[in-house]
């Protein structure tokens, strides 16, 4: 049972952190602001209720199990209200999403018009 | 492994340090100091250091880019251009490379017979689960045995919010009236509307349970005081500043700035009188630890509500010189 | 030579950090940059206090059943102060920064000084 548990654990650790290093990489390299919002949502989301998932069978007690329950709600709760406060604050800053190449509208520039 | 981590926290750390220095906008510069004050916090939670880090993540990363950002509005987002002076750089790195000279002579990091562990610290650690009782050391020492310092320092917290009051509290052109226009122009976030109003309730009782459960794992007055002032805070950003004075009367909030000193003072008076020294609380039950146990309760209510209302103060009295620059 | 940088590659850090810091403070010319540079000051003290209190292989200093090494508690106790009193400084500062907006039209030190009011 015990291995188990550790296996579960690490695939979960496992799988967030490497979700974690891609969501960083396109952080810095996809090339508009609300593609880089969407990298920057998986990593704290997805990434992090992951790697709260692979804590959770190492937990040494009842308590320390449901306090990191009560962070991943937190964080499942808080992460995507961010990200959706960031990109609507960009919309409100007419931030215009950088489309494709065939459609006439200028590139958007990267620092926000307020 | 441990200092693997330590490292590399470091060196980002002194990456984001360049940085801050380098830019010209201070809306990032800002969000790079509250990048830094998270560094910070999980530098000091890999040093052992559990109450520091909670405290530096609430203030450092939580409450000074909140005050900064309210500050930008009103005073600008972008810097001048600049020069780089080279007076300053020459005299900055004399003054880098001779204190690092100096940290030779230190004892290595980490070590357990450095003159920092050998004087009053084993005294603190070995004695304070008989004389006082409670888990948490530094929440003993602070409350305790230097209950005087922390006096000094909800003192310093208290005369701040005086002095912001002071200097940014009456304005020609009072908003008294309040800010209904920014009631109003909220009503679109429905999401955040939504998400805010599940999540202060909860943040409220964080706060009570970091208040009360400081003396046995870390947290204390100051933490908790924060963390309120945090909830009030997200509430005033989404509904406006009219409305957080509608829902909490301003002068209950400065009755209870001054209130949370005078319970501390007046715990040590009260202990003057028991025959103790001032702040000590051995009278107040019949054994050491039970009184112990009331003083230290009694102070951390007083230091948590006055640095709540202070935050909250600060920064309804900041909201309203913005709100009064907006409408000019 | 690798022992003495890990040994000290602390101390190091945070006289870099107090260094970055206090050129922001003396050299640049903004405001509330030089709020942020003292800011950047006092946490690299911090970092420089902490790290003379920890003890390798100690615990965090609650008390357990079962521990025998801790951490120094002393200049966590210090730096917690350290921490309040800090920000209590900012927010006056930046109080004051606000009324200097106010009255001087400029949070620019050197625009500031051009304006040459009468005292």
């Amino acid at each position: 049972m015990m291995w188990f548990l550790d296996i579960a654990s690490a695939l979960f650790l496992g799988i967030g952190s490497l979700l974690m290093l891609t969501g960083a990489v396109g952080v810095l390299r996809f090339p508009d602001f609300y593609t880089r919002m969407h990298a920057a949502g998986v990593t704290e989301t997805l990434a992090a209720a992951l790697i709260l998932v692979g804590l959770m069978p190492q937990a040494a007690s009842g308590l320390m199990f449901s306090k990191l329950f009560l962070i991943l709600l937190l964080i499942l709760l808080t992460s995507p209200t961010s990200g959706h406060a960031l990109a609507k604050a960009a919309i409100h800053s007419r931030l215009k999403p950088q489309l494709g190449q065939t459609t006439v509208e200028p590139l958007a520039t990267d620092t926000g018009v307020s | 492994m441990e200092l693997f981590i330590d490292m590399m926290l470091l060196s980002m750390l002194a990456v984001t340090a360049l940085a801050i220095a380098y830019l010209k906008d201070l809306f990032a510069v800002v969000m790079l100091a509250g990048i830094y004050g998270l560094l910070s916090a999980s530098l000091f939670a890999t040093m052992d250091a559990v109450d520091v880090a909670f405290t530096e993540a609430a203030v450092g990363a939580g409450i000074f880019p909140l005050l900064m950002l309210v500050a930008l509005s009103i005073t600008g987002r972008y810097e001048r251009s600049r020069r780089v002076s080279w007076v300053a750089l020459a005299l900055v790195s004399i003054v880098g490379i001779l204190l690092i000279i100096g940290t030779v002579d230190m004892p290595p990091f980490g070590s357990p017979d450095a003159p920092a562990h050998t004087h009053v610290a084993p005294r603190y650690i070995e004695q304070s689960g008989e004389e006082i009782g409670i888990p948490n050391i530094v929440t003993s020492v602070l409350a305790s045995y230097r209950a005087f310092d922390t006096f000094g320092e909800v003192a310093v917290v208290f005369v701040a919010g005086v002095s912001v009051l002071a200097l940014l509290g009456m304005a020609p052109g009072d908003s008294r009236h309040g800010t209904d226009r920014s009631l109003n122009s909220m009503r679109q976030h429905k999401v955040l509307r939504v998400v805010s109003k599940i999540l202060i309730p909860p943040i409220m009782l964080f706060a009570l349970y970091v208040q009360f459960h400081g003396e046995y794992g870390p947290g204390g007055g100051f933490q908790a005081g924060v963390i309120f002032a945090a909830a009030i805070i997200l509430y005033s950003i989404l509904f406006g500043v009219g409305a957080t004075k509608k829902a909490i009367n301003q002068g209950l909030v400065r009755f209870l700035a001054a209130f949370g000193l005078l319970l501390y003072g007046i715990t040590g008076v009260l202990s003057l009188l028991t025959g103790e020294n001032y702040l000590g609380y051995n009278g107040f039950a019949e054994t050491a630890t039970n009184a112990q146990h009331i003083g230290i309760l009694v102070i951390e209510l007083g230091v948590g509500i006055t640095v709540a209302a202070i935050m909250i103060v600060i920064f309804v009295t900041f909201s309203d010189r913005l709100n009064i620059q907006e409408k000019r | 030579m690798t022992a003495l940088v890990g040994d000290l590659y602390n101390y190091w850090i945070s006289m870099v950090l107090m260094m970055i810091g206090f050129y922001i403070i003396i050299a640049q010319g903004n405001l509330l940059k030089k709020i942020i540079g003292l800011n950047l000051f006092q946490t690299s003290v911090f970092i420089f206090y902490i790290s003379t209190g920890m003890v390798e292989g100690g615990a965090t200093p609650i008390l357990t059943e079962g521990t025998v090494l801790y951490s120094n508690p002393l200049p966590h106790v210090l730096i917690l102060t350290a921490i309040v009193v800090g920000i209590s400084t900012t927010a006056v500062a930046l109080a004051l920064a606000i009324r200097i907006r106010e009255a001087y039209g400029t949070v620019e030190e050197r625009e500031i000084q051009e304006k040459n009011y009468p005292c």
